[in-house]
């Protein structure tokens, strides 16, 4: 099976042991992983800020990359989002690719999806001990229904304790240029998320979506908690977060 | 209504700041949407009824022009008058001949967002018509001078301290401070108003094609007073409004209130046909029938027909959390929430709401709750291409998204430019790994530290890794 890696703009910049877990992860499960190297954003941006044009051809150009794949899988339910649900809405008046944006389209999935509907995978390689909450990220959720998958996966790696915060499925504000934007109401957004992680009493935060992440930790570090790990499930499942987190 | 939606973002600090406001909006958000929640979870067939109702109000804004013409028919068979109105100066000049045609001084009103969208009140006030709002909310906004924040429960933004504030100074009574005891003083200063006015002037829910019927539902009971009270009744509504039948119309009403405030119905349905029978006891003897366009049509065959479905729940409000924590008063016209931004650049023009479409994070929320399935963050994403599309967003922003799209476009200028930005921000960060100010994106870094990113990026670990 080849599985085409598509690490996402964000983690490429941020945080590339995301990618890597990612990479570890699907290996570790055989398949064999492509990660085009020419891959840089999947368009989301300029979509979401109307910029159709500049979308259209990013789109283009990562349906040329990923041709070849049996499978794309990311780790981010926003940019899977985006291929899988918005890309055919995107290209819907353009007849001589519609078909493969289709194709690619319905071999298009989010990370932990991927690894629990097709993959079914029993085994998780990573190590993690602890208290962790989970944070539903808004696109994986609403637009690909991700929402039991990285649930059943933490289920399966002994010694984590999963504590459900208030509102997990709640935004946190984060919406790509929304919390440059309008950084006051972002930042409303996500204290309320940051209460409700502390009241989980859990050592760590965990999401799917990298955006999301940094939204959190950006808004906790700055409230002056600096024990709260955030960590992408990702890292967690692949054993990175062991002693991954950049907060020490 | 005064747009000000060019105020948003001034308006939404404000609202940040204002403790009142935000005490307030977390009541109404624990008692919106698990009250919701709940009355969604008594019906079973949920999903069914909901595809029900999005297939009846997709038809009926398919073939908006016979559902109208045959409403017309109906109603004008049974006694009502129908006039078109165009927009606003319109609506608001037949509303003002009705009541000097009928020698109208003093007018009794149950909510209506339409009118609101007309300014009518003001408009009735220039002429010298006295108008008294009698939905509760409604009549303690009047009192206040103040618009509505929230499409159901206009007067959420305020607390039952400063109504009682506020019904002290204006009553002239002992202030009172039970719940109760405040309604009950409302009611009696209201019930003579109904008793002397000459007309009664309503919205309407729905407008029923095969019987030519106005449908409104209230909690008060004011609707009904003030359409069969008063000798003339007029109906104010948008031409969206209209539903091929009954049967249809109830099958919404299983949906509108559980959406709206989580009751399975509400305390009053009512069903207006015609004007008063020679044998009947009460009911208007002259009904008006006011359809406005005001902006509607033109969405017709566009990306945005589907608003059209819209049957002015406020669930997208209720559930939005960029509403939850700014309030409706900041999206400066009628309709707040994710609807407004929508609405409000649809019928006031997308130049006068620049904000409204950006303040969303697309969580998806509002289209999840939608009971006719709106997909509002599409809608959105429309306007904001409209935006693009017209060259309304500032430069700066246009600029950076095309530097980027274009970076990303060339794979080897992109790792180039993300090799050197990453390094820059790495350094910048420090030991603490992260940064507190960054410029450019202050809007982040007022309110969060931007955590710093590794100092490789994962292309370059990846090609370091490969070449082992």
């Amino acid at each position: 099976m080849r599985v085409g890696l598509f690490v996402t703009c964000l983690v490429d910049l941020m945080r590339p042991s995301i990618g890597f877990a990612a990479l570890r992860l699907l290996e570790n499960a055989g398949c064999e992983v492509v990660v085009p190297e020419s891959q840089t954003c999947c368009g989301q941006p300029g979509y979401n800020s109307g910029d159709y044009a500049s979308a259209k051809a990013l789109a283009l150009k990562l349906l040329g990359e990923f041709k070849d794949c049996d499978y794309v899988v990311l780790p981010s339910g926003s940019c899977a989002g985006m291929i899988k649900v918005h890309y055919p809405a995107l290209l819907k008046d353009d007849p001589s690719v519609l078909e493969s944006v289709n194709r690619l389209s319905s071999r298009t999935y989010e990370l932990t999806d991927f690894l629990v509907n097709v993959l079914k995978i029993e085994k998780i390689p990573g190590r993690y001990s602890g208290s962790l909450t989970y944070h539903d990220s808004c696109s994986g959720l609403r637009e690909l229904g991700v929402q039991a998958q990285p649930r059943a996966l933490l289920a399966k790696m002994p010694g984590v304790t999963l504590t459900e915060m208030t509102e997990c499925a709640t935004c946190c504000g984060f919406g790509g240029t929304f919390a440059v934007k309008f950084g006051a109401i972002s930042t409303r957004m996500a204290d309320k998320k940051c209460a409700n992680i502390a009241q989980t009493g859990a050592s760590a935060v965990v999401a799917g979506d990298l955006g999301c992440l940094l939204n959190i930790e950006g808004r906790l570090r700055r409230r002056g908690d600096l024990q709260t790990r955030v960590l992408h499930i990702a890292e967690v499942l692949a054993g990175e977060g062991k002693e991954g987190s950049t907060w020490k | 209504m005064e747009v000000t939606a060019m105020h948003f973002r001034r308006k939404a600090a404000e609202s940040l700041e204002n403790a009142k406001l935000q005490h307030a909006l977390k009541k109404m958000q624990s008692k919106f949407v698990d009250k919701r929640a709940a009355a969604i979870t008594e019906l079973p067939n949920f999903t069914e009824i909901r595809d029900a109702a999005t297939d009846i109000r997709e038809r009926v804004v398919n073939h908006l022009d016979s559902y109208l013409l045959r409403f017309e028919q109906e109603a004008t068979a049974r006694g009502a008058v129908v006039h078109w109105a165009e927009d606003i100066e319109e609506a608001n000049r037949i509303v003002v001949e009705i009541a000097q045609r009928h020698g109208v001084r003093k007018v009794v009103k149950s909510k209506s967002m339409v009118t609101e969208e007309c300014a009518l009140n003001d408009y009735l006030a220039s002429v010298g018509v006295e108008v008294l709002e009698t939905d509760l909310g409604e009549y303690i906004l009047q009192l206040a001078h103040e618009p509505p924040s929230h499409i159901v429960a206009p007067v959420v933004h305020k607390s039952k301290e400063e109504i009682a504030d506020l019904f002290a100074e204006k009553h002239k009574r002992t202030r009172k401070t039970e719940i109760t005891e405040m309604c009950r003083e409302a009611r009696e200063v209201l019930r003579p108003g109904f008793l002397s006015a000459d007309m009664g002037i309503s919205g309407a829910n729905f407008i029923i094609a095969e019987t030519g019927s106005v449908l409104i539902v209230t909690n008060e009971g004011n609707g009904r007073l003030t359409t069969t009270l008063p000798r003339v009744h007029v109906a104010i509504t948008g031409i969206e409004k209209v539903v091929p039948t009954l049967e249809d119309a109830s099958t919404l009403l299983r949906l509108l209130p559980r959406s709206a405030t989580g009751q399975p119905i509400t305390n009053y349905v009512s069903v207006l046909t015609g004007i008063r029978g020679q044998d009947e006891s009460d009911g208007p003897e002259h009904f008006h029938i006011i359809l406005l366009d005001n902006g509607r049509s033109r969405l017709l065959g566009t990306e945005l027909q589907p608003m059209l479905r819209c049957i002015r729940c406020g669930a997208c409000m209720n559930h939005c959390p960029v509403y939850q924590n700014i309030g409706g008063h900041a999206y400066g016209w009628v309709y707040p929430g994710p609807m407004g931004s929508v609405l409000t650049p649809s019928f006031v023009g997308l130049e006068n709401a620049i904000d409204l479409p950006n303040a969303s994070t697309f969580c998806g929320e509002c289209a999840v709750v939608c009971p006719v399935k709106i997909p509002l963050p599409d809608l959105m994403r429309h306007l904001r291409h409209q935006q693009v599309v017209r060259h309304l967003r500032p430069w700066t922003e246009r600029v950076a998204l095309r530097l980027w799209s274009w970076a990303a476009r060339h794979p080897a200028v992109y790792a180039l430019l993300t090799r050197a930005a990453v390094r820059l921000l790495c350094l910048l960060g420090g030991k603490e790994k992260r940064l507190r100010h960054l410029p450019g994106a202050s809007g982040w870094t007022k309110g969060r530290d931007m955590p710093a990113p590794a100092g490789r990026t994962f292309r370059e670990l990846y090609q370091a890794r490969r070449s082992l």
